[in-house]
């Protein structure tokens, strides 16, 4: 066990590294000069260039740049903002909370929409109720969340004049406010995300179901429902897990999205603003944040596995 | 049970089965997978609107002489929107955008993931090894962030050119690869060492020929799959960039995407902006990934458990 989770964790490192290569590298290819962006202006003069270029290390060799922002960023400072000249680091801190309360709901309506769809459907395979459901999911995969968003906007306010309370208040000042800001893009993205689920837990139930053990457990007497549930699908939760780990970064994707759309700001909203901007270094900072915790989570997913199946440590 | 009536059956022979011509063949498909059959002629439709949009769409895209924010009529089907144009007109030619790059996206990432997973799969070892983490890195990126970084960064300038078109179905086909790669490598690895492949070794067929000329055909059928079940997630993935603005779309080369953005203004005033935008891209991928649900039961219905 020790010797894999060393393995997977330097893996994940490697991986890390080359994404802040690849994303270091890429920003400073830009096309056109910094300065312009800085200054917000076409027209300067070669001096005030060599002013800002010293002033933001790139007249230094690129890898002693590389090296230097790595440093900044081991230590959470992913430098200044070109634009508002405010701290990386300190313009995401305050936005995170919201991204994560948000992804959080996501997965939260998600789950609660996907197991339910995908235990009935493979408990009842092949019954008009399957075949309904099955329909059904398959459409919800072809909905953008980004239209179900919109018309959870467009229709309460024509037919009831409902809208949610404009203005973001955080959680811990409003929380009944807070989520009721929430709720609506979480439900959208929710709702995108647990098509996929629903398909993944009804054919990785009727898998398990097919197993002796099931049959074992009926045979002893005990109830549909407490064989589903208990004996089923805690077995037909890996799976399910595995795909949830691969689509967090469809979700982080989602909720740029909606963040535009609700106008809530979270980190999406910091990304699209940014680079309409031309802001690359917060750019930068924001593509780093959100691969490193899309590496971290599936590094722990894959960890977790471990630690469930013996067999995955030892092959 | 059934099974033992069925073995103890005689087989018909090859020569007493009557031949089917191309249509039969076709018509049986479509009668055991009616659902499939019907999105797969929306979807040959689809195309058709896009070819022939200019000749299909009852008024130019940026004619802008109609009645501001008309629900939907009898002379305006999908209504009109806040700069006095025609939104089913526009729908029309919108699906130039949404499958040129659907289809280029499918074609750059196909390819891609082709050659990855054949040289992963084929040659092995430290090759292998390598694209693997190629392919981990790139799966490290969320992809919608990975398509604005890209494109902010490469296409800072945008608009509609032969360029942009390129450069965000280039885009679009780098997250798609990884997928496309896994299953070449997979159905590769599982040919490998068959006979045929092992005797066009002996005869000294480079590993090259071999690659292309002997594994390749026989793994056609899956990468047909992969292809046709990713057109759908890459409409999607176009109609998500033209939303925020990084796609290809102007006034005069409208997308549904940017159609659902330029009548932000007035959503809640007219349904219509963006609810018809929106039916346009769900229905276009509901289409391709019907299809291609059907296509992957007919021609492999291995992947089926994969998915």
């Amino acid at each position: 066990m020790g010797q894999y989770v060393v393995k997977r964790i330097l893996f994940s490192l490697l991986v890390l590294l080359a994404i802040s290569v690849i994303v270091f590298s890429a920003v400073r290819v830009i096309p056109g000069n910094v300065c312009h962006i800085v200054l917000q202006t076409p027209d300067v003069t070669k001096e005030q260039c060599t002013v800002i270029d010293k002033e933001l290390g790139i007249d230094q060799p690129m890898v002693t740049q590389y090296f230097k922002y790595m440093g900044g960023v081991l230590t959470g400072d992913f430098g200044k903002s070109l634009i508002t000249k405010r701290a990386v680091g300190a313009e995401m801190k305050d936005r995170i909370p919201l991204t994560i309360e948000l992804t959080l709901l996501s997965t939260f309506f998600a789950l609660v929409i996907a197991i339910p769809i995908g235990v009935v459907s493979a408990v009842r395979q092949d019954s008009l109720s399957d075949y309904g459901l099955r329909f059904l999911t398959i459409g919800w995969l072809s909905i953008p969340s980004f239209w179900l968003g919109t018309m959870l906007i467009v229709f309460p306010s024509k037919w009831w004049h409902y809208g949610p309370p404009v203005g973001y208040v955080n959680i811990w000042e409003d929380p009944l406010r807070n989520l009721e800001q929430l709720y609506l893009p979480a439900i959208s993205l929710g709702l995108a995300l647990s098509a996929s689920l629903a398909r993944v837990t009804r054919s990785s139930m009727l898998e398990v179901l097919r197993q002796d053990y099931i049959r074992t457990a009926r045979a002893k007497g005990l109830g549909g429902a407490v064989v589903v549930v208990r004996h089923a699908l805690r077995n037909a939760m890996i799976p399910v897990t595995t795909l949830f780990a691969l689509q967090v970064g469809v979700l982080f994707g989602g909720t740029v999205v909606l963040e535009s759309i609700f106008s809530l700001p979270g980190l999406g909203g910091l990304t699209l603003s940014a680079v309409r901007a031309k802001d690359y270094s917060q750019v930068q900072g924001l593509v780093l944040l959100f691969a490193t915790v899309l590496v971290v989570l599936n590094l722990l997913v894959d960890l977790s596995y471990a630690w469930i199946d013996p067999r995955i440590r030892y092959s | 049970m059934t099974s033992a009536a069925e073995t103890s059956l005689p087989v018909p022979s090859y020569e007493l089965r009557a031949r089917r011509s191309p249509i039969q063949r076709v018509w049986r498909i479509a009668r055991k997978k009616p659902i499939g059959a019907v999105a797969c002629v929306v979807c040959i439709l689809l195309v058709l609107v896009a070819v022939f949009a200019g000749q299909l769409a009852p008024h130019p895209v940026d004619a802008q002489r109609f009645p501001r924010l008309q629900a939907p009529s009898a002379t305006y089907p999908m209504g009109t929107d806040n700069l006095f144009r025609d939104m089913f007109s526009r729908i029309i030619v919108s699906s130039r955008i949404s499958l040129g790059v659907g289809f280029g996206a499918v074609f750059v990432g196909t390819v891609l993931g082709t050659v990855l997973g054949m040289l992963g799969g084929y040659l092995g070892g430290w090759v292998d090894l390598l694209i693997g983490r190629l392919l981990d890195v790139m799966l490290g990126f969320p992809p919608l962030v990975f398509l604005i970084f890209f494109l902010s960064i490469f296409n800072s300038k945008g608009g509609y050119s032969m360029q942009s078109y390129l450069l965000v179905s280039l885009a679009i086909g780098i997250i798609i690869a990884p997928t496309t790669a896994r299953i070449v490598r997979g159905s590769v690895l599982s040919i490998r060492n068959l006979q045929y492949i092992e005797a066009a070794q002996c005869v000294g067929n480079s590993a090259n020929r071999i690659m292309w000329r002997h594994v390749l055909p026989n793994v056609v059928a899956p990468i047909i799959v992969i292809a046709s079940i990713q057109i759908g997630n890459a409409i999607l993935a176009e109609a998500a960039l033209s939303f925020l603005g990084l796609g290809i779309a102007n006034a005069t080369h409208p997308s549904w995407g940017a159609m659902l953005q330029d009548t932000r203004a007035v959503w809640e005033r007219a349904w219509w902006t963006a609810f018809m935008p929106g039916l346009a891209i769900s229905l276009a991928v509901l289409s391709f990934n019907l299809f291609g649900d059907a296509l992957r039961d007919i021609l492999d219905p291995r992947l089926r458990q994969g998915s």
